[in-house]
């Protein structure tokens, strides 16, 4: 594999893509290199490595706007923002020690290209809705932006969406610029125990279906509860309703959503510390890590209708003995497959698509992510579509050939 | 002036054979062909604009739909998608050799399911008639543009409709989750679902905004909230906008977000007040509207909070609502604003940039010296939170001149609102209003990349041609690639 530089400017990306078109090569597009093992292994003959483009450009908190280089690690963001009392409220997600990468590894622009977002996606939305423009250069070697600094904004297509969870596959983004939030004063977290998970379910969409601002909804069944937080009791399931704002708002929810929590079991309070520990476990796969018990199994995230994860959830533990845990009110289920060939497709995806989602495979060992298709596999008109959105940036196939699809 | 694309002459010559063919697709009335049942299309909400088209078709179903842009694929007919006609850039202009695919039978809400928070509904039905099919239990959806009574789901899709709510609850684009949707060959494809991530790219957040430019939503399924417990406005008063500026970013700078805040100028208030009698101060230069809601405790303790902050901004009036009537007078003169200009004014023309918050000041003085040079007056209502600025000049049709002049003075507001960093359109689209003005903001390149996209939608470009791009180009010309031999920033680059 040739070495190629390091790029410092978008100039440089630039002339680094044309080079890969003319020499027809296929660049693997790398932020920082955390979730660089999510997606089909790459099939390049080289590696763009852009953490030579860091920095932030712009951050004007009461503006609520930042815009920084895409390699920037996103843990440098967060230090920044946090010192002006703001997040993103997208609550990104760390897959690092879920795959086996020390943790605050990632880059902003791998945030946004695998629009990876936590427990808050529920209340505040996706990376995607907090993803406001972006210049980069597309598989045709042309440097392009869209979007803008301003929240509102309809001024042509919004290739942000697009930018958002395509993997890197249709452009590589050199300068992204985002929306920042205040953070919350102060958080609590209103736990019940021992709900079975359909019940758990329907004790979610009661408290999302209140006006009390729920703004992370999690079940974790009994064999795992205890993995997310050590003081909660073995053996028992746990569902969990965090309550975030201003310190006499949270109070008096505490009260009024511990009221809807008491039809389905009496209600008990995390304070804001063991609340905080408990959403970063949950946001970040924590009981999944690859060094801990669960390490060597295939993880998948499935994404369907809330009160359906329960349905799906069943499927995975008692027809393929997954460990799982759900998430965003039941419509993230997150599954350990013991492993096997097919790292528990034939269980996960059917599963998955007969409620109604989809499932993509986070954790895998290579060898199996080069057969088991690691995002849903497409038919018809839509496959062709996604084949036409791919050539309409990147003809030649230039960028992350066969990440997200094999031959695409 | 604005031109369009070229008729095709051997469109027209076949415009019988058209209207049969499309008729045995739709029958009934869903076939209007004569010139005075088209007479409601010939415009939107941009009337300086008017066209007939060569027919209109009502379809009532999905398969109607795909068989109508099936047929005009393979015929080399140009459709021009509609909603409820409300667009104030000319999304919906008819085109004189276009088939014009209105939606507004599309009016059925489909599912309601409050436990996964979800409404699925067709693309004829108002916005406004979600929020109140969902209503009597506690829910509402969240985009709530003031057309909320008229325009339609499926417009606001195109259009990625706003709202005076959008700073906290978001666009259209954030509260949707799947729509059923028709390509321009007919082929009928599920984007998305009643769950939050989408499967591969994210096509809907493509589709979402993109002004009926890459194929027809037939059903769509959006995201219901539970209404917030309560909901308080406090109305401020400022001798200058830079005080109200300043008073905005100091609520935004203290971790609060409003569920709503919205600006007006003094001519504004002026109009407004004749008309409404809502109680605005006459003594200011502007006014602050501060929404708060939530649970009730907290919208107690933060008005409190947004209070003290104006006072130390220098509010020289600053009222709090005590109840729900108070609460909606203070809206009811910021609701009015349109039909207030419309009584001062013969004819008026509502701009829409956005601009980073902190230019304000900046920007209100250069519109006062524009008004000044174009000769026609202006007055400024402004989504606070999120930078959208709606300038409305004020011109009289019937003088000669003045609606260019009003066009010139429009598209001055607009190159400034991108020059101090802002955009062309926050919510109304490009549609042909603006169309001509997108290399203000983009390059050559930029507009090429999303032309070809669109290209990967509708390869020949019949749908709603001459809206938002400039210029048109053939898809396979734009499919050329040039490979790039010459200079190298990497001499040392192997060569293969």
């Amino acid at each position: 594999m040739p070495e190629v530089p390091k790029p410092r400017s978008a100039a440089d990306v630039e002339a680094l893509v044309r080079w890969a078109i003319a020499e027809h090569k296929s660049l693997e597009v790398v932020g920082r290199g955390s979730k660089r093992s999510i997606g089909r292994p790459a099939q390049s003959d080289a590696t763009l490595d852009l953490s030579g483009l860091s920095g932030i450009t712009l951050y004007e908190p009461e503006e609520l706007v930042l815009s920084a280089r895409a390699g920037t690690p996103l843990a440098d963001i967060e230090t920044l923002v946090a010192s002006r009392g703001q997040e993103l409220a997208f609550e990104p997600a760390d897959y690092g020690p879920l795959l086996g990468v020390r943790a605050g590894q990632g880059s902003i622009g791998g945030v946004l290209a695998g629009n990876l977002s936590g427990p808050r996606r529920i209340k505040a939305g996706a990376a995607r809705d907090h993803f406001l423009g972006f210049s980069g250069v597309s598989g045709r070697g042309d440097t392009f932006k869209s979007g803008g600094r301003v929240v509102k904004n309809v001024t042509g297509y919004d290739l942000c969406k697009l930018m958002a969870g395509s993997w890197g596959t249709l452009a590589v983004m050199t300068d992204v610029t985002i929306k920042t939030l205040p953070k919350s004063e102060t958080e609590a977290t209103i736990v019940v125990q021992g709900l079975a998970d359909a019940a758990a379910m329907s004790a979610m969409a009661a408290a999302m279906g209140s006006a009390y601002d729920v703004s992370g909804a999690a079940h974790l069944p009994a064999r795992i509860a205890r993995q997310f937080l050590a003081d909660f009791p073995a053996g028992q399931a746990v569902t969990a309703f965090r309550l975030e704002g201003v310190e006499p708002s949270v109070k008096h929810r505490i009260q009024t959503l511990g009221a809807v929590a008491k039809a389905f079991g009496p209600p008990a309070m995390l304070d804001t510390a063991r609340s905080r520990t408990l959403w970063r476990a949950i946001r970040d796969v924590l009981p999944f890590a690859a060094h801990g018990p669960l390490g060597a199994r295939p993880v998948w995230r499935v994404s369907v209708a809330p009160m359906r994860g329960a349905e799906v959830g069943h499927m995975i533990s008692a027809a393929g003995s997954g460990e799982i845990f759900y998430d965003w009110a039941g419509g993230l289920v997150w599954a350990a497959m013991p492993p096997s060939d097919d790292a528990g497709e034939a269980v996960v995806r059917p599963a998955a698509e007969a409620a109604g989602g989809h499932a993509t495979l986070i954790r895998a060992p290579v060898a199996i992510r080069a057969i088991v298709p690691v995002f849903g596999p497409q038919e018809g008109a839509l496959a062709a579509l996604t084949g036409r959105v791919k050539d309409s940036f990147d003809p030649t196939g230039v960028l992350n050939r066969g990440r997200m699809w094999a031959g695409f | 002036m604005l031109t369009m694309p070229a008729p095709d002459d051997r469109v027209l010559a076949r415009r019988d054979k058209i209207v049969t063919a499309l008729r045995a697709i739709v029958p009934g009335e869903g076939v209007i062909a004569s010139e005075r049942e088209m007479k409601p299309y010939e415009s939107d909400a941009l009337t300086a604009y008017r066209q007939l088209p060569m027919v209109v078709v009502l379809p009532e179903t999905t398969a109607q739909v795909a068989a109508v842009l099936r047929y005009c694929h393979e015929n080399d007919i140009r459709v021009v998608p509609r909603g409820a006609g409300t667009s104030l850039s000319g999304g919906a202009l008819p085109l004189e050799d276009g088939v014009l695919l209105g939606m507004a039978k599309f009016n059925r809400i489909r599912e309601i399911d409050f436990e996964n928070r979800i409404a699925v509904v067709e693309p004829g039905v108002t916005n406004l008639a979600v929020s109140n099919a969902v209503a009597h239990a506690g829910f509402y959806y969240a985009p709530d543009p003031s057309s909320q009574i008229a325009c339609t789901i499926g417009g606001n899709i195109a259009e990625n409709s706003g709202g005076v709510h959008c700073l906290k609850y978001g666009m259209t684009t954030n509260n949707v989750l799947g729509c059923k949707f028709v390509l321009m060959t007919g082929e009928i494809l599920e984007l998305g679902g009643p769950h939050l991530d989408a499967d591969g790219y994210d096509l809907l957040g493509i589709i979402t905004g993109s002004e009926g430019l890459l194929g027809v939503v037939t059903e769509i399924t959006v995201r219901i909230l539970r209404k917030p417990e309560t909901a308080r406005a406090l109305l401020l008063g400022f001798a200058s906008s830079e005080d109200a500026g300043e008073c905005v970013s100091k609520i935004i700078g203290a971790g609060i977000i409003p569920g709503g805040m919205e600006m007006m100028d003094r001519p504004a208030i002026h109009a407004v007040e004749e008309f409404v009698r809502a109680g605005y101060p006459l003594d200011v230069e502007a006014l602050l509207i501060v929404e708060l809601d939530g649970p009730r405790v907290e919208v107690d303790h933060l008005i409190e909070r947004v209070e003290a902050i104006a006072k130390s901004c220098r509010a020289s009036t600053a009222r709090k609502s005590n109840s729900e009537a108070e609460r909606l007078l203070f809206w009811a003169g910021r609701k009015a604003a349109f039909a207030a200009m419309g009584r001062i004014s013969p004819d008026y023309m509502c701009m829409d940039g956005t601009i980073p918050r902190g230019k304000l000041p900046f920007v209100l003085k250069r519109m006062r010296e524009l008004s000044e040079v174009h000769g026609l007056r202006v007055a400024n209502v402004f989504h606070a939170g999120d930078g959208n600025l709606h300038p409305l000049i004020l011109y009289d049709a019937n003088q000669p001149g003045e609606l260019e002049r009003a066009e010139a003075f429009g598209a001055d507001i607009l190159k400034l609102c991108v020059e101090v960093g802002g955009v062309l359109t926050g919510e109304h689209g490009v549609g042909i209003e603006k169309r001509d003005l997108m290399p203000e903001m983009f390059s050559q390149t930029d507009l090429d990349q999303q032309q070809r996209l669109k290209c990967a939608f509708d390869d020949k470009g019949l749908l709603n041609p001459g809206k938002v791009f400039p210029t048109l180009h053939r898809c396979a010309e734009l499919g050329r690639m040039h490979v790039h031999h010459g200079q190298m920033a990497f001499p040392d680059l192997p060569r293969f």
